[in-house]
């Protein structure tokens, strides 16, 4: 029963004559052993505990245990309360949110991992911003959870999904392609325009390593989850408009899996490499280690 | 290849910032909180490596806690987990050993116990020592675990008792010290049994403790 490829998810959608969803809905079933209504109550509390999340994120200011981040989405908000920014209201909800999120799960605020923690603000932002604005309703987000949840899993089947293993390109990236499957979907796209979007976005986001400042879930990660919210728009407005990856979705993952063999282990959250060992790193980390004292 | 679900990827709801860090450390937490399964009045958890290092960033710490006192990953007061215990006596240290997986911990129970177990990654965990017996117990299943006196037999008498009652075993593993000497099993389980079934297993003759452990939510 196990999907293995994405191959393989395409010729079952035309077979069956199913979206991508609905194969979702029935594997889940299958493996929960519960019915259909189950498994969307179960995604539904998933996209309500993603809400929660940014609600949460819109009003902290609240900073993270190393007191570096935690108050960034406020700058976000109290710019567009005045300054429309120059992509719109959509945009600026998007980032918005996706720093609420990140900025919520490193207070110990309650989140979702989507597919991890440190990649927590990408999936939720895209499908809440995108919902409130084009007034999508619930249904349809949970089918867009669904899809970007099937594509993750097959993704997941392939390589897993743990900076440690193969940089941020298997976390925040595949958070990224997992948004813009969810948003194609939302977007009304079909099964081929759907799998493009989440071809283009992690084509275009593969090498992306792992360097956390210090080891902890805030330097680079936090900020990362907006960009890579738009980057997953972007993918999904090029699939949208029928732009086609040369490369198949599967040799992407494949590519995906090899480059983050090749990654330096000192490139894999390590914190011994890149980022986390800038001159500035590593005075911030000597700060935090005297304090912690 | 086990079948996985679609919630592997869009859960656990959890309270940040760390899946292996935190959510990770509150499951460990969780499992020796089922593993003892009696009230403790003292808790001391020994932090390895990265779980040491960075652990105090990502309320390593904190999760620990909460977990043993039996907070669950998505309790939003785990934050805050300090200032409301008080009636347990805490207190953690923190090591650097190679030969230990990167997030790793002890916790040592009332001076009675010390479970070892790793955060694998995702939240996922593995209990990998009990009262130095070697075990391999990630949560998924109930289990009983045992520690008897080594003598021939052992296994029959308790797998016998559990298929009476028409429980299905999944795994059943044993461990000793030495010949006749201080063993242990763990045995789990598709379905979770009764006390009385504990019952049973503790009066075998040998048998010096027993505990139902229940699988993680
Ligand atoms: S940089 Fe590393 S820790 Fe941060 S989000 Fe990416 S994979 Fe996770």
């Amino acid at each position: 029963m196990t999907i293995l490829s994405f191959e393989e998810l395409i010729n079952k959608c035309n077979t069956e004559n199913k979206k991508i969803y609905e194969i979702a809905l029935e594997e889940e079933s299958f493996i929960q052993d519960e019915n259909f209504d189950v498994i969307k109550i179960k995604t539904l509390e998933t996209l309500l505990a993603m809400k929660e999340a940014v609600k949460n994120g819109l009003k902290s200011t609240e900073k993270s245990i190393s007191e570096w981040c935690g108050d960034d989405c406020e700058k976000l908000q109290k710019r567009y309360y005045t300054t429309a920014s120059i992509l719109g209201k959509t945009f600026e909800k998007i980032i918005t949110y996706a720093l609420a999120t990140a900025e919520e799960n490193l207070r110990m605020g309650r989140i979702v991992a989507c597919p991890t923690a440190g990649s927590c603000g990408i999936v939720p932002s895209v499908i809440i911003a995108v919902a409130e604005e084009k007034k999508i309703p619930e249904i349809e987000q949970i089918n867009g959870l669904m899809t970007a949840g099937l594509i993750g899993l097959i993704i997941s089947n392939k390589v897993q999904l743990a900076g440690a293993v193969a940089g941020c390109q298997a976390e925040c990236g595949v958070a990224s392609a997992m948004a813009a499957a969810a948003l194609t979907q939302m977007l009304g796209g079909n099964i081929l325009e759907i799998l493009q979007a989440t071809a283009l976005a992690l084509k275009n986001i593969l090498g992306l390593t792992c360097d956390p400042v210090c080891g902890l879930v805030e330097v680079p990660c936090i900020k990362r989850n907006a960009f890579l919210a738009i980057h997953a728009v972007t993918a999904s407005e090029l699939a949208l408009c029928g732009v086609e990856s040369k490369i198949p979705l599967d040799e992407i993952v494949d590519t995906l899996k090899i480059t983050g063999q090749l990654m330096s282990p000192l490139l894999k959250e390590t914190s011994q490499g890149g980022l986390a060992k800038t001159k500035t790193a590593i005075e911030l980390e000597k700060k935090l280690f005297n304090n912690k004292q | 290849m086990e079948q996985k679900s679609i919630f592997s990827v869009i859960s656990p709801i959890m309270v940040g910032p760390s899946s292996s860090h935190t959510a990770g450390a509150v499951r460990l937490g969780l499992m020796a909180r089922n593993i003892y399964n009696a009230p403790f009045s003292k808790v001391k958890f020994v932090l390895y490596n990265s779980f040491a290092t960075t652990g105090f960033g990502h309320g390593t710490d904190k999760g620990l806690l909460a977990g043993i006192l039996g907070y669950q990953v998505d309790d939003s007061s785990i934050k805050n987990i300090f200032e409301t215990v008080n009636n347990v006596d805490y207190s953690f240290s923190y090591i650097q050993d190679i030969s230990r997986h990167p997030n790793s911990v002890d916790i040592i129970i009332d001076d009675k116990m010390t479970i070892s177990g790793d955060s694998v990654g995702a939240g996922e965990i593995r209990i990998n020592n009990i009262n130095g017996f070697s075990t391999d117990i990630n949560g998924s299943y109930d289990t009983l675990l045992l520690m008897y006196k080594d003598k021939p037999g052992m296994i029959s008498t308790v797998s016998d008792i559990i298929q009476k009652q028409k429980v299905n075993i999944a795994s059943l593993h044993c461990g000793r010290s030495s010949k006749g000497g201080q063993a242990s099993m763990y045995i789990a389980l598709d379905i979770p049994i009764g006390e009385d079934v504990v019952e049973k297993v503790k009066n075998i003759k040998d048998v010096y403790f027993v505990t139902n452990i229940r699988k993680l939510k």
